[in-house]
């Protein structure tokens, strides 16, 4: 797994994906947070980033499946997926190296955000009187939320030849969890009834929940099974496509 | 036995890409798999090295079953898959480090260094793959093949698209590399298993249509005896034998040809020694590989 997973980080590197990717992100959660003055923290008067927080997920959902579209989908194009598989690599192994690489990415792009929680503890009056729990428990909700959009990029990458598929599925996928299950769940058909379930199957009920800084086992619970859901459908797919 | 392999089928659908062949490989040897397009060589290889999954039969490679025991087969195997896929935007260096690491060699840098010497990669080996040309890039999926030692080689068209220098130094690298290790090879040019194997494995439907010694597969489908001959001062016109054609050629020769005579080659030096004729060349020819292959896979 670490060789596959070294592989994938130089790839992302020397292609330039990762810089761009990580690139996008901050320049737009900077805009967001401290430019544009409709979301602007320094507009709204109080020292919260909860601004940044309920954006970030929106710029993943387009970044993360550009991230991971190429994942599978480019090596079933070239061929390159024989190579893999011929050599002693389990397939557990292959998917792993390469989940792990995109979530270094996801990482990455969020470690640098870390400046904002200071500058805003700054701003606040008296200097540091910010919401600290809330932002670690913020932090952990969007690490969890890009890990599993990982997953069902990678999921949507394994499932296609062609990237842009890949790309197409992949940000469908992410808007279904991430909120088209919250839609869903409001639909007068499904209220009263089924809605709590259809709700927090979907990924915003347990990350908003996380970003009040209780980080609640259940929500844990739901990010993993996630994420180990989807790789496991990665892996059923990919054996089924050799 | 190096490679094993019995009652092997893959379908696609109703498509019978592999139908039931068996065939045993003894340690050491240069296999040639020969079959027009779509005759189920490179699903064979495909089976053998793990990639595709049979839908029946059994595969052993030194002893290893490859379905129950796929990691330790293919510790065993150097692959080189058709169309030669290569990951373009890495470095060459880094890509052998990387195929090096997978298969857990020790000392990879010198490892990589030898094999870059060893297929004549030594003036382009800081380039990226992408920058290769197609020769060179074959050169590297040949490095990335042997990179681990492995006891069986697997080289899926290891020669299609280079040119005619190229070709002879990937030949000789093939060559060379199977004075050890066992090497199974598909292609569609003859010359080349002339050239490069002992053994050659004809393909056509998805079933073996020969399995025999290059030399002995030559010999043995002669359908017709033919005799090439010189003769001083005649030509084809003065000769006459019985049930034998004779036949001027370029440079003097005459091809005698007889579908009935046993021994045509005796007949015709004693028909010269009866007539007081002056022998000057009197040899056998064998049918080229490439009329076997023709008329087995017709």
């Amino acid at each position: 797994m670490w060789t596959i997973f070294k592989k994938e980080m130089n790839q992302f590197f020397s292609s330039l994906v990762g810089y761009i990717a990580i690139g996008i992100f901050l320049v737009l959660s900077a805009l967001f947070t401290f430019v544009f003055p409709t979301t602007s923290v320094l507009d709204a008067g109080f020292a919260s980033l909860d601004t940044f927080f309920s954006n970030a997920p929106l710029f993943f959902l387009f970044l993360i499946p550009a991230i991971t579209m190429r994942m599978f989908a480019e090596e079933f194009n070239t061929g390159t997926i024989e190579l893999l598989i011929t050599r002693p690599l389990k397939l557990s192994a292959i998917i792993g190296g390469k989940f792990f690489a995109a979530l270094m990415i996801v990482v990455f792009s969020v470690l640098p955000t870390i400046v904002y929680y200071f500058s805003i503890s700054k701003l606040a009056a008296p200097i540091g009187n910010v919401d600290t729990g809330g932002i670690i428990g913020s932090y952990f909700g969007l690490i969890l939320l890009g890990a599993s959009f990982v997953a069902l990029g990678t999921f949507s990458s394994a499932i296609t030849n062609n990237q842009i598929i890949a790309f197409l599925v992949g940000v469908l996928l992410c808007f279904s969890f991430y909120m088209g299950l919250d839609f869903l769940s409001k639909l007068p058909f499904f209220v009263g009834r089924f809605d709590y379930f259809i709700e927090h199957l979907g990924i915003n009920s347990h990350y908003l929940s996380m970003s009040k800084g209780v980080i609640d086992t259940r929500d844990l619970l739901y990010f993993i099974t996630l994420i180990v859901v989807f790789l496991l459908l990665t892996k059923t797919v990919l054996t089924k496509r050799k | 036995m190096s490679v094993k392999v019995q009652n092997l089928s893959k379908h696609y659908g109703s498509q019978k890409a592999v139908d039931q062949i068996s065939f045993e490989i003894p340690n050491g040897q240069v296999v040639g798999f020969l079959g027009p397009n779509g005759a189920g060589k490179s699903t064979t290889m495909k089976m053998i090295t793990g990639f595709l999954e049979p839908n029946n039969g059994f595969i052993e490679v030194c002893g290893i079953p490859v379905l129950e025991q796929a990691m330790l087969s293919k510790q065993k195997i150097g692959y080189l898959p058709e169309n030669n896929p290569l990951y373009y935007d890495m470095y060459i260096k880094e890509y052998l480090a990387f195929v090096a690491n997978v298969y857990g060699v020790k000392k990879i840098g010198a490892r990589v260094s030898e094999m870059i010497d060893m297929t004549g990669l030594g003036r382009e080996q800081h380039k990226k793959i992408q920058q290769l040309s197609k020769g060179y890039k074959q050169r590297v999926g040949l490095a990335q093949a042997m990179i681990h030692n492995p006891d069986v080689l697997i080289l899926d068209e290891p020669t299609s698209g280079l040119d005619p220098n190229q070709l002879e130094d990937i030949r000789s690298l093939i060559v060379n590399l199977g004075k050890e290790k066992t090497v199974i090879l598909s292609t569609h040019i003859m010359q080349e298993v002339e050239a490069m194997c002992e053994r050659v494995i004809i393909l056509n439907k998805g079933k073996i249509a020969a399995d025999n010694i290059v030399e002995q597969l030559k010999l043995g489908n002669k359908r017709t005896h033919i005799v090439r001959l010189k003769v001083k001062g005649k030509s084809a016109k003065n000769l006459q034998l019985d049930h034998v054609s004779f036949k001027d050629v370029q440079g003097e020769f005459i091809i005698a040809h007889s579908a009935s005579v046993d021994k045509l080659s005796e007949a015709i030096f004693k028909y010269c020694v009866q007539n007081n004729l002056t022998l000057q060349h009197l040899a056998e020819e064998q049918d080229s590989l490439e009329d076997v292959f023709k008329q087995l896979t017709k």
